[in-house]
């Protein structure tokens, strides 16, 4: 069974190894967790998923694997030998639980209504006061309120357990779906790169050093410089939903090679074209949009700005006002994207649409207008290209534009 | 001495953080970290080495922490000084020998508690550097030709604020638990901690505020636990009445003492004006 759940989990994409899954075993050999399906699901988590992104994959695939396998942990407590019970009650009770003990009849007692009640119930039980299960107020099972309770398999916190854990999938923001085979990318991304010292001076200064040493008529004078570090900013603008459903796979994988190479690198989100908010959390779309003003006057010109999308649309998208298919914008979203070619100098577009079908749809010829030529296919040859754009000095004159001058940005 | 974690009277373990950092006692593994800022890793680790009776060594790693650094350093200036100055000292290679966290952490007459605090700041070769030394517990110091083997596996906890994407060999060798930020019922059992006799208006009404700055769109840096803490300390110290809380509907007015909560003027700024943007349209 736990073979089976090994290889569920390769195929639903958590990248677990062989080793892992023997680190398992072995936690189990140990009894680090113990007859409790709770326990042991924490306890797969721990050893199975390296990445919080992966938490949802996980529940999901435990969740189907192991359903009903709650069942049978609970049988597996029914056939517990009560001179286990006795000691773990000697252990874990106070002086005044135990006087409860008594009270209702002593150790022996209790077991011995378990068992009968054992067997006269034959279904997982749920609520009430009399069988064995969660939530209920009879002396039996787990989660109850009942102070001279047996607690069957699970310690700690009460009353917060109606709910599996791994129903509740809470994790499910994290889940990026990021496949392996970065590697390229970041290396495409890496010429980037614009390396500037700062920070405290720690590195030895070798020419320095013998300059002033010699100076110093051969007593040693040590000279340090500062470390060189990665000093570029980027800024991410990202074509979510709709037609980009199809790029999916290769936008997560430029998005996760960007997040890793680059210190300052902040991402917003678009639909089909650019309006006047973006927002940086899909799911919270509707509630925290961010005014594209606001990441106009944020964010300096010394940012680099990339563009994903693959710009195929209907025309009065981009040159109308109102143009927009999910709501009624004032202004086109071309005066929009005049106005960050202005503020940010150095942008370039990256198209995941094959280059052939280019000049096939209007739109994208429209957006290559716009933004002055500076678009690129999602290849590596094509990252190159823009990386290479991207790094050209400030003094390249802005790109013609071919509509009328930007209206000013309104006030705020 | 106990070899079981179960939290302290000061630090509320949930049963998933409680499960792990057992597994990676009885295991001997490597446990790794991650979570929000604030929400108690660090902690963690002197909490375990306190409730284990066990010595506690802290290695914070910086951006220009190499791996090295924690196994031993050779000081080859000082040598160079000292021959230039005629020490004796200079002919026994080991004077310069200095021993880093994990030597001394290996050197323990008790199993000790190491933490590498906020590995992601380093270099990205960094947790590469080290997956020997946590695998076998052991290394090799060059210059003097000795093996360092430690007397006890260490409980080693690792922390990461994810600002880089750690090795996958890396991550193998590990334990991984992310700590979720705590529900309002967890929260409120914290603060019992910390606070205890912590008049129940005020804590009430003090959640209440902080879970609605938390859920406040935009927020740079979003207020965490240990926020919390210190926003409630100085609520007691300035000995705020319940009512005057109650009054600051956090849409309406920015919360008394806000800068305990809010980090940045970019997210005062922010708050400012939603406050400005809901009294307007109330």
């Amino acid at each position: 069974m736990l073979v089976n759940f090994f290889f569920e989990l390769r195929q639903s994409g958590v990248p677990v190894t062989v080793t892992e899954f023997l680190t398992l075993l072995e936690a189990l050999r140990e009894r680090v967790a113990w007859v409790s399906a709770q326990d042991f699901y924490y306890l797969a988590r721990l050893c199975l998923v390296k990445d919080e992104r992966h938490y949802d994959r996980f529940d999901r695939v435990f969740a189907q694997v192991f359903e009903g396998a709650e069942k049978l942990f609970e049988q597996i407590v029914a056939q517990i030998p009560e001179e286990w019970l006795q000691s773990l009650g000697a252990r874990t009770l106070s002086e005044e639980e135990k006087r409860k003990i008594e009270a209702l009849g002593g150790w022996n007692k209790l077991l011995e209504t378990l068992r009968e009640r054992l067997r006269e119930q034959k279904e997982r039980h749920q609520g009430g006061n009399k069988w064995i299960g969660t939530g209920g107020t009879s002396p039996f099972g787990a989660n109850g309120y009942n102070p001279e309770g047996i607690r069957i398999g699970q310690q700690g916190s009460r009353n917060r357990r109606a709910v599996k854990v791994w129903d509740q999938r809470e994790y499910r923001n994290f889940d990026d779906t990021v496949e392996l085979g970065t590697r390229n990318m970041k290396l495409a991304l890496r010429k980037l790169r614009k390396f500037a010292r700062e920070g405290a001076p720690d590195l030895l200064d070798l020419d320095g050093t013998i300059d002033a040493t010699a100076r110093n008529a051969g007593l040693l004078d040590l000279k340090l410089v500062a470390e060189r570090r990665n000093a570029v900013k980027v800024l991410l603008f990202l074509d979510v939903g709709g037609s980009m459903d199809d790029h999916i796979r290769i936008c997560e994988e430029l998005f996760s090679a960007a997040r890793s190479e680059f210190k300052h690198l902040v991402h917003y989100y678009f639909h089909n074209f650019l309006y006047e908010s973006l927002w940086q959390d899909n799911r919270r779309r509707s509630s925290a949009m961010t005014s594209t003003l606001q990441v106009l006057r944020t964010y300096t010109h010394d940012y680099r700005v990339i563009f994903v999308g693959d710009a195929t649309m209907s025309p009065y998208e981009i040159i109308q006002p109102g143009g927009s298919v999910d709501h009624w914008n004032k202004e086109a979203g071309a005066v929009w994207m005049q106005r960050v070619c202005a503020t940010f100098p150095r942008l370039v577009w990256l198209n995941p649409e094959p280059v052939e079908r280019w000049t096939y749809t209007t739109s994208i010829g429209i957006v290559r207008e716009l933004i002055g030529e500076r678009m690129f296919p999602v290849t590596l040859e094509g990252l190159d290209r823009a990386i290479a754009e991207l790094r050209r000095p400030l003094t390249r004159p802005a790109p013609v534009s071919t509509g009328p001058e930007p209206p000013p940005a309104p006030g705020f | 001495m106990n070899s079981r974690f179960t939290g302290t009277e000061r630090y509320i373990a949930t049963e998933d953080l409680m499960m792990a950092v057992n597994a990676a006692i009885t295991l001997a593994r490597p446990l790794l970290i991650k979570g929000e800022p604030g929400t108690g890793k660090t902690q963690l680790a002197q909490e375990i080495a306190l409730s284990l009776g066990c010595p506690l060594y802290e290695w914070h790693i910086k951006s220009t922490s190499k791996a090295q650094q924690g196994l031993y350093e050779y000081d080859a200036v000082s040598r160079l000084r000292d021959s230039q100055l005629g020490d004796a000292r200079v002919h026994d290679i080991g004077n310069y020998i200095l021993k880093g966290r994990l030597w001394e952490a290996f050197e323990s007459e008790v199993r000790p508690v190491l933490l590498i605090d906020e590995i992601d700041k380093a270099d990205i070769e960094f947790p590469n550097d080290l997956l020997r030394e946590l695998d076998r517990m052991e290394f090799f110091v060059y210059e003097t030709r000795q093996l360092v083997k430690a007397r006890h596996r260490p409980i080693i906890l690792i922390t990461s604020n994810n600002e880089k994407e750690l090795p996958d060999a890396f991550l193998r060798r590990c334990f991984f638990h992310y700590i979720r930020f705590p529900d309002a019922a967890t929260m409120r059992s914290i603060v019992e901690v910390h606070f205890p006799g912590l008049k129940q208006e005020l804590l009430a009404e003090a959640l209440t505020v902080f879970f609605e700055v938390r859920e406040t769109p935009g927020l740079k840096k979003k207020p965490s636990t240990s926020e919390l803490l210190d926003w409630i300390k100085l609520l007691l110290a300035e000995d705020i009445d319940p009512a005057a809380l109650r009054g600051t509907d956090a849409k309406k007015t920015i919360p008394i003492l806000h800068g305990a909560l809010l980090k940045n003027e970019q997210d005062v700024h922010l708050f400012e004006q939603l406050v400005f943007l809901n009294r307007r349209s109330r």
